[in-house]
């Protein structure tokens, strides 16, 4: 029962309240690690964790944290989660830890995780907490896998490293036809300027998040 | 010499936010109005200018491997590096409470019109990425360090500034109503970002030997990892 009750803290903000795209929260590593689909979905999983986990704990201390120094509590106790989610990184996906460097790190100081402590998981039970997590993490990997896709498919011609467009050098798939990759689309700006066409579809469809 | 190329190499060519994305999140919520983001930049400058050299000193003397060896031989083998991390935010997080209680008792009104947002710098990814980028650079010296703390935080500033400046004057043109806000504030940032990438081409256009093949420590780590891939495909 409380599942359903509480299903809209995951259905949210999946699209109405999105955490990247209506919240501005995380979005540093949202444009760095989407070069390459597979970091993506790997720094979604991550952060899922550390989101998910790190509201559990805060909504269990919330009663003994004092608000004085709660910014330093929250921040140990998600640098203690993100350790934990480097070594496991370091221990089964060498190269994947390698591609995302110190965002890795960076996961610590992704706004998305100190904005739905400080919002959430300081007034609200556990399971509420833990479901709120899930789903705003859920939100920003949904955005990080879109972006991913369409950089890693325009930029390299490949999903996951497969070469779905065919071989750019032997010439096969669609370069048979004179397509190339837009090797610009692996660059930064293009990063943010994906979100931004990602943002102006979303504000389009649903116009009530149309800022003034 | 070197101090002057990583000075103008953290500001332009690896500006933080324009090559690395760092500090997005205050970035677009505090760059409404040039005098707050004048404020928040300065404070970003401060702020990486003390944490950087610190978790220099903290890298080198506490956490790297056989950083441990000045307490004697048979620490010389400790590798605490896996805490780099939480040491890393524990002293920025002091510092930054620190910072704030100088604004607030010499400066109340930068303090009230900062509001919320001094608490943000502690989650300010460009203030814990200026170290981390700053440990795995590796940085040589703690003078580096400082001028790292500095020039990148300068970079940050210039980015906000101009972003703030841009905003301000947008408000006055026909923007796609779903575009307004934050929409057309990514593009315009990506369009920045081009600009900036222009400026890859300072450190190869000098006629000094050597440096002829400087590239941008990101541009480096992706050929690197490109390379890896091949590798590993050929396997």
């Amino acid at each position: 029962m409380g599942l359903f009750k509480d299903s809209n803290l995951i259905t949210d903000p999946l699209a109405d309240n999105n955490p990247v795209t209506i919240q501005v929260l995380g979005i540093c590593s949202a444009l760095a690690i989407t070069a390459e689909l597979e970091a993506s979905i790997v720094m979604a999983i991550a952060v899922m964790f550390v989101l998910g986990m790190g509201n559990v704990v805060i909504s269990l201390m919330r009663n003994i944290i004092p608000s004085k120094i709660r910014i330093i509590v929250q921040l140990i106790i998600v640098a203690a989660l993100v350790i934990i989610v480097d070594l496991v990184l370091k221990a089964f996906a060498y190269q994947l830890s390698k591609t995302l460097s110190v965002f890795v790190g960076l996961i610590i100081t992704n706004c998305i995780i100190m904005g739905r402590f400080e919002a959430f998981a300081l007034a609200n039970k556990p399971w509420r907490s833990f479901l709120d997590g899930i789903g705003n993490a859920a939100g920003y990997g949904i955005i990080l896998v879109i972006v991913g896709f369409f950089r890693e498919l325009l930029g390299s011609g490949t999903l996951l490293g497969f070469k779905v467009l065919g071989d750019s050098i032997e010439k096969t798939g669609v370069y048979a036809y004179g397509y190339e990759n837009n090797g610009f689309m692996l660059l930064a700006p293009m990063a943010l300027i994906t979100l931004g066409i990602i943002i102006w579809i979303q504000r389009n469809k649903n116009t009530a998040l149309i800022e003034d | 010499m070197e101090h002057i190329e990583l000075f103008f190499k953290s500001i332009f060519i690896d500006n933080m936010v324009f090559a690395t994305f760092l500090g997005m999140c205050s970035y677009l919520a505090v760059s409404k109005k040039v005098a707050t983001a004048v404020g928040l930049g300065a404070a970003v400058i401060f702020v990486l200018a003390i944490t950087v050299p610190l978790n220099w000193l903290l890298d080198q003397y506490l956490l790297q491997p056989g950083a441990l060896s000045w307490l004697g031989e048979e620490y010389a083998d400790y590798d605490l590096s896996f805490l780099s991390f939480i040491m890393f935010i524990a002293t920025i997080a002091t510092m930054v409470q620190l910072v704030e209680i100088v604004v607030e008792k010499f400066s109340p009104a930068l303090y009230n019109s900062l509001g919320i947002f001094l608490p943000l710098i502690a989650v300010n990814c460009a203030i814990l990425g200026g170290s981390l980028f700053m440990q795995s650079r590796e940085i040589e010296s703690l003078g580096l360090a400082f001028n790292y703390g500095v020039s990148s935080g300068i970079g940050w500033f210039l980015a906000i500034l101009a972003i703030a400046a841009i905003r301000e004057k947008i408000r006055y043109s026909n923007v796609p109503p779903a575009l307004r806000g934050l929409g057309i504030t990514f593009i315009i940032t990506g369009l920045m970002a081009i600009g900036f990438m222009s400026f890859g081409g300072m450190l190869t256009g000098g006629g000094d030997t050597g440096k002829g093949n400087e590239m941008s420590q990101t541009a480096i780590d992706k050929i690197i990892v490109e390379v890896d891939k091949i590798d590993n495909s050929k396997n």
